[in-house]
Formats: structure tokens, C-alpha cells, sequence
């Protein structure tokens, strides 16, 4: 179990929402009122988002996408009011790999006990790693240079690595790539091999492959060593021995279709999914977001819709959803292709929403930091109508 | 040496110390675009990534042009620039 950051009076919850058309900051003391900042790189892309607070003052890093001028990773160390972009670009494909760098579709920070290191999962299919906080990247060439790799097929979003899961007591990563699958090391990313026994490819013919699923999000068991949960391209999975069998544990859930899944911070067995209605609708199940927990690792699960829409035909995206750290009550967070953004503060039983008509929700992060005012230009949030 | 006159667009002003406008000065006697943007990304790295991935490929949705004239339409980066004709870098119109 994991020791959680200490939530006082002088701590409050800092909210990071990456969109289509730039990044929204969003802070709340109680996690149902939120003041949320004017959008920091309006128009770009911001499909990657986190919150480092290993060092105390939290550190935020986007992976930002410019249509016209290419994909970078900045930081920030004040929240905002001034960002880094590294002059030569954090993340630089080596010119031997032939590869150039499309879009930055993760970013993780590792465990404290690794400070200054943060991984990235990128496009094409790759896996970065920073020792210096996320200012500059290293190609990881163990998973670059796998026999397997160029075999990898694009999902429908793109060659993408898009998670990245180290285990924070031990040497082990586990990865997720579309349309390759999980692989997992044991040796902190020196060595790969493939970890899909057991999760469904229906979309291949023939016998169940040893790669190419297309896993959509992994997420590992906070106290229970080397078990982890899984939302497939259609399946929802948990293995008990890192990744070398999966199990199905859809049973309970309206649809086995979805890209999230998030695991509590400190207590094993908990997480929770969104379901959707297979790949060929790609909605909430029966157009009703719900997020359903459960408390016994897979085996069950309660649908939490207190809060959330009765009709909605929007997708919540891979990246889009996020706990907090909070050591009263985990916080549970999404974000929709329709721009809205709800909050729980009580584990995901009832939602409020933190801000509506964004841009698409793209990455969603969260994290207990020290109170702060967000920069100027923030303004508390107020829904805008027409005067009538 | 070879003095071109290159036209940066607003956007990306930022990353050449607010420039609008840059004088580069290639060594030898001709300039192709490529050498032109060789200098360019020697002198403001973040702004020469802006323009070209690691691949050194212009960006998709990124244009140059020599005179009225885009590279794409001509021998790419491998298109001359001739003495007293400014190279122009616009973005395209494309998003939503």
C-alpha cells in the first residue's frame, strides 16, 4: 500500500485536462467547486497530460500536438504561468531508427523511489524514458529493437503506445501498445516479450495470437503484487502473475468494450471502467454513462451513474480518465469527446462536473498540491448562455 | 556566399527572437531551400524542428515557398533559390 500525499487546509486538487484545442488547468479545495483556467496553447493538441508531484511543488507536463508544427512535451513548474520547451525537442527519434516522432500519446511519472524518471509512449509505437523530470527522453531501444515490433499494427488512432505501467517495487514495466498488446520486462526495460495469453483478438483470424491485440488500457493492482486489470479492444481482463495469463472479468458490466480503466491509488482489488457498446457503436452502454467500481478485483461490479448524464453518445477516450491521490476518499475523474469533465470525491459513487463545452477531452490527470491561486488569466468557472 | 531572404509567419516568430524576417547567409556560391533551412535549424533548433521532423522532411502542413512558387511543386529541398528571390515559410490550410 502506497503512502498518499497528506490533504490539509493548505492542499487542494489539481485538475489537468488535455484537449483537442489546447490544455485546461482546473483546482478545487472540497473537489466539487473548481475554478478552472483559461486554456494554456489554444489550438494545439494536447493529447498527454501529468502531474508530478514527487518533488513537492507539482510539475506539469504536456504532450502537445501542432498540426502544423509537429509534436513536443513542455513543462511546468508554476502551474502554468510559464511553460519549457526544451530548444532541441524532449523527445528526438535517433536518426538510425529512421522514425520520426507523430504524436505523444502518454506520460507517467515513475514511482518516488525513481525520482526524475518519466516515461513516455509515443507514435510511432515507442517507449521513452526521462531521468531528468521529463525535460529530455531516451528512446527505450530494448522494446524499439524487439523482433515483434515491426509486425505491430496501427489502431484506429494510430501506431500508439499509449500506457505505460512500472511497478513500483520491483524492476518490472508492463507496456500497452495498439494494435500490438501488452509486453511486459522484468529487467526495467532492457528486455520485452508479449503478455496476451488469455485476451481476445476477434478481430484476427486463427488461433489466439501471441501479440497484436489491441488492448486498450492496463492498470496495475495497488497492493497485490504483479496483478493487473485490463480493457480490451472487446474484454475486459485481470492477471495474477504479471501478465502471463488473463482472465475475464466482464461478467457484471452492460458491454466489454471501453478504454479506461483505473486503479485505486492504495487498496487492492479496487478500480473501476466505463463500458461501451462493442467497437461497431462505440457509445456508453445503452447511451447512459456509468462508471462501474469494483471492490473485489473484477469478480463484481456496481454501476455509479449519481451525477452523470441519462443520454450520452460521447466516447471517453484512453487517456481521459484519472484518480487523485486523496487520502480521504479517492478521486475519480473523466473526460468526454463532448467536452464536459466530471469530478467524484467520494471514489466514484456521485459525480459533479467540473466544466462542460470544451474542446474534445483528450488526457485527463489529477493530483493533492499544495494551495496555490492558478496564474492570471484564471477566472472562476461560470457557464456562459445567451441573454434571453 | 549566398544571402537569402527568408519571410517567417507570425506563429512561429517566437522561436527566432520575434524575427519576421531572416537573413541567412549560406556558404558557397548557390543556396538550395535545403541549405537555407539547414542554417535556419543550425541557428534556432526549436524553430528548424518546427519546420522539419527528425527525418529532416518538411512537415506536412508546413509550406515553402520559393518566390510564388511551393518546393512541393518543384524539386523540393533540392530546389534552388535564386539570387534575390525570397524563400517564404507559411502554414497550410488545414485543421478544424
Amino acid at each position: 500500500m502506497s503512502t498518499p500525499e497528506t490533504a490539509t487546509a493548505d492542499t487542494m486538487v489539481l485538475l489537468a485536462i488535455g484537449t483537442k484545442k489546447g490544455l485546461f488547468l482546473a483546482a478545487s479545495e472540497d473537489r466539487v467547486n473548481w475554478t478552472l483556467s483559461d486554456p494554456h496553447f489554444l489550438i494545439l493538441e494536447a493529447s498527454s497530460v501529468a502531474i508530478d508531484t514527487r518533488n513537492g511543488a507539482p510539475r506539469v507536463l504536456a504532450g502537445l500536438l501542432d498540426w502544423h508544427w509537429g509534436p513536443t512535451v513542455v513543462t511546468s513548474d508554476d502551474l502554468g504561468a510559464t511553460w519549457s520547451d526544451p530548444e532541441q525537442g524532449a523527445i528526438k527519434f535517433p536518426e538510425d531508427t529512421g522514425a520520426a516522432l507523430e504524436r505523444v500519446w502518454h506520460l507517467r511519472p515513475d514511482a518516488a523511489s525513481r525520482p526524475g524518471v518519466v516515461w513516455a509512449g509515443a507514435e510511432p509505437h515507442s517507449l521513452w524514458r526521462s531521468e531528468d523530470g521529463g525535460s529530455t527522453f531516451e528512446l527505450n531501444r530494448g522494446l524499439w529493437d524487439h523482433p515483434q515490433r515491426k509486425s505491430w499494427q496501427p489502431g484506429g488512432g494510430g501506431p500508439c503506445l499509449h500506457t505505460v505501467d512500472p511497478d513500483p517495487d520491483s524492476e518490472q514495466i508492463h507496456i500497452a501498445a495498439s494494435a500490438a498488446g501488452v509486453y511486459r520486462s522484468d529487467d526495467g526495460g532492457a528486455t520485452w516479450e508479449a503478455a496476451n495469453r488469455g485476451i481476445s483478438a476477434g478481430f484476427l483470424p486463427g488461433e489466439e495470437p501471441e501479440y497484436g491485440q489491441c488492448v486498450h488500457r492496463i492498470a496495475r493492482d495497488a497492493e497485490q503484487p504483479g496483478r493487473l486489470y485490463a480493457q480490451n479492444h472487446g474484454g475486459v481482463y485481470r492477471s495474477d502473475d504479471a501478465g502471463r495469463k488473463w482472465v475475464s472479468i466482464a461478467d457484471g458490466l452492460p458491454g466489454d468494450f471501453g478504454f479506461t480503466f483505473l486503479t485505486h491509488p492504495r487498496i487492492g482489488g479496487t478500480g473501476w471502467v466505463i463500458p461501451m457498446i462493442a467497437d461497431i457503436e462505440r457509445i456508453p452502454s445503452g447511451a447512459r454513462v456509468s462508471v462501474y467500481k469494483t471492490a473485489d478485483g473484477g469478480d463484481t461490479w456496481t454501476e455509479n451513474h449519481t451525477g452523470l448524464p441519462d443520454q450520452d453518445f460521447n466516447t471517453i477516450l484512453r487517456d481521459a480518465s484519472a484518480v487523485d491521490d486523496h487520502p480521504d476518499s479517492t478521486g475519480v475523474y473523466f473526460g468526454t469527446r463532448a467536452g464536459e469533465v466530471y469530478a467524484s470525491a467520494d471514489e466514484g459513487a456521485t459525480f459533479t462536473q467540473v466544466a462542460q463545452r470544451l474542446p474534445d477531452v483528450l488526457s485527463v490527470r489529477a493530483a493533492v498540491v499544495p494551495k496555490t491561486d492558478l496564474p492570471q488569466g484564471s477566472e472562476q468557472y461560470v457557464p456562459q448562455f445567451p441573454e434571453e | 556566399m549566398a544571402e537569402v531572404l527568408v519571410d517567417i509567419p507570425q506563429v512561429l516568430a517566437p522561436s527566432v527572437d520575434g524575427a519576421r524576417e531572416l537573413r541567412v547567409e549560406v556558404p558557397g556560391g548557390g543556396a538550395a531551400v535545403r541549405e537555407v533551412l539547414d542554417v535556419l535549424a543550425r541557428d534556432h533548433p526549436r524553430f528548424g524542428r518546427k519546420i522539419r521532423n527528425e527525418l529532416g522532411e518538411v512537415r506536412r502542413y508546413a509550406n515553402v515557398f520559393v518566390g510564388q512558387d511551393n518546393i512541393r511543386d518543384l524539386a523540393g529541398q533540392d530546389t534552388p533559390v535564386p539570387d534575390g528571390v525570397r524563400v517564404m515559410i507559411m502554414q497550410s490550410v488545414a485543421g478544424g
